[in-house]
């Protein structure tokens, strides 16, 4: 019995291995992103779509920066906003999504880490988050991670940032795990948390939308550095066009106008010393 | 094998799976006995306790158990300011278990339905003829018949509320779904590692679970 059920999940990892080593061969969608060979074919991109600010599906429109940055580097790659097919790329599925060449391109608040690269490629930074809190309106005891100390703090399930705070400023901090921002910010408006904590542009797309308006604010005090990268496959032969076009953005205005329109909203404004980025040169 | 020794060594997946014991335990006894009376309220001769016990099943039966865990927190602590304990971590336990609970209940309800189905309809009758009333009727003929013959599909019951111990990562309780989502995003180089832990550390859970209640609804039933 046992022994079946080994084999059984053996073949199953197999198979998994085998269409992840199969899709390095593959070169997706057939653009070779040389800038101008979009013509007739669809590019498809990654994006949170329950992020407002930053990655959102309302109906079927998709708003957000990172809706913004992708649409500017897939126009500079050549494709028109009709070939743009937008899918949604969840945390934890992003690199198997690059990987078995779901999607062609990730712009979903992708932090650029080690670990990733050893499987998935990046452009960019075309952001730099940080670390910030979220409080109530009114709240003007809490100013930076260790005023948390005994106080209540949501976050979400499995991210790094709470666990951050609890390591290296306030050990003493009670955690509430949730699903998703959504949760731990009517937590906070019922006042049953005192901050909740995860990059600081998330935290201002979610101050940005109406409901939360005048209820809730950034502490506008990053203790982090996040580097928002694009996600591709590996090795992927469309770096260094996606850089050059975030290069471009970064230049021509485009970058700030996507951070106003879509945060702007809030009164957040990126950390400056860090911001606007240098996109790194492609390995 | 290298990357299983990494794995281990930088997250504590035990820890994680013993809480997931911790909350089938008590979600599993508690379950029981909620899930007991709601069947004795279902098979009663009394009109209102029947609906009240057909109205908990099939609101609790047929909503989600993320959503009833969710509203375990967010409603009955978040809103409410209910609390299990006076530790903050172990009340999001106390909850979670709560949550477990009231759905699985619904569950061993209709287990032991399925049970005192196997009951011939003589056999109550007998009860009676002999001058016991319903509650005597129901604990020393009717229910003891009825176990005896639901022991598989309670060991079904027993085996969802294992797996479904997992959705108290909903309730911010860190137990293994919440660790393996972090251990996805820490190490994304090792998914099919990290999948496997935990398909294989559940499948051990499980399948002596499904062995024994197997054996013992064979061991157990009524010849009849």
């Amino acid at each position: 019995m046992r022994t079946r059920l080994m084999a059984a999940a053996m073949v199953a990892a197999g198979a998994l291995t085998l269409a992840a080593c199969s899709s390095d061969d593959d070169p997706g969608d057939g653009g070779t992103g040389d800038g101008g060979g979009g013509g007739g074919d669809t590019i498809r991109i990654g994006i949170k779509f329950d992020q407002p600010g930053l990655g959102f599906k309302d109906g079927d429109t998709y708003t957000g920066f990172d809706v913004d940055v992708a649409k500017y580097v897939a126009g500079e790659l050549g494709y028109t906003e009709d070939q743009i097919e937008f899918v949604e790329s969840p945390s934890a599925q992003r690199e198997t999504m690059l990987q078995n060449g779901q999607v062609d391109l990730i712009f979903a608040t992708y932090s650029i880490t080690d670990e990733r690269k050893e499987v998935v490629s990046f452009a960019g930074p075309y952001f730099v988050a940080g670390q910030d809190l979220l409080v109530a309106a009114d709240d003007t005891t809490i100013t930076g991670p260790e005023d948390l100390e005994g106080k209540n703090l949501c976050s979400v399930t499995g991210s790094t940032s709470a666990q951050r705070i609890k390591d290296e400023y306030a050990a003493g901090t009670n955690l509430l795990e949730q699903p998703g921002y959504s949760e731990c910010v009517t937590a906070l408006t019922a006042g049953t948390v005192d901050a909740v904590t995860t990059d600081d542009i998330i935290l201002a797309g979610l101050a940005s939308i109406p409901a939360n308006e005048g209820k809730v604010k950034v502490v506008g005090n990053p203790f982090s550095e996040e580097n928002y990268g694009v996600g591709m496959p590996k090795d992927s032969d469309r770096c260094q066009a996606v850089t050059d076009a975030i290069t471009k953005m970064l230049g021509d205005g485009a970058w700030q106008k996507a951070l106003d329109d879509n945060v702007g909203a809030s009164g957040y404004v990126p950390n400056a010393d860090l911001n606007p980025p240098e996109p790194a040169a492609c390995e | 094998m290298d990357d299983f020794g990494s794995l281990f060594d930088e997250f504590d997946v035990l820890g994680a799976f013993w809480v997931n014991i911790q909350l089938t335990f008590w979600a599993a006894i508690f379950a029981m006995v909620l899930g007991t009376l709601l069947a004795v309220m279902r098979i009663s001769p009394v009109p209102s306790l029947r609906w009240a016990g057909t109205t908990y099943v099939t609101l609790l039966r047929n909503t989600p158990l993320t959503v009833i865990i969710v509203f375990c927190v967010l409603g009955l602590w978040g809103q409410l300011g209910i609390t299990l304990s006076s530790d903050f971590q172990r009340n999001f336990f106390w909850l979670s278990v709560l949550g477990l609970t009231v759905y699985h209940a619904a569950f061993v309800c209709e287990a032991l339905r399925s049970g005192v189905n196997t009951v011939p309809v003589g056999q109550a009758e007998a009860a009676r003829a002999i001058g016991l009333d319903f509650g005597a009727s129901a604990r020393l003929v009717i229910l003891p018949q009825a176990f005896r013959g639901a022991v598989a599909p309670l060991g079904n019951v027993l085996i969802a509320l294992t797996k479904n111990s997992t959705v108290a990562a909903a309730g911010s309780v860190a137990e293994t779904s919440g660790l393996m989502r972090e251990m996805i995003e820490f190490r994304p180089d090792v998914i099919v590692a990290i999948f496997l832990i935990f398909a294989i550390g559940f499948v051990i859970l499980v399948v002596p679970m499904g062995l024994a209640t197997t054996s013992l609804s064979r061991r157990w039933s009524v010849a009849r």
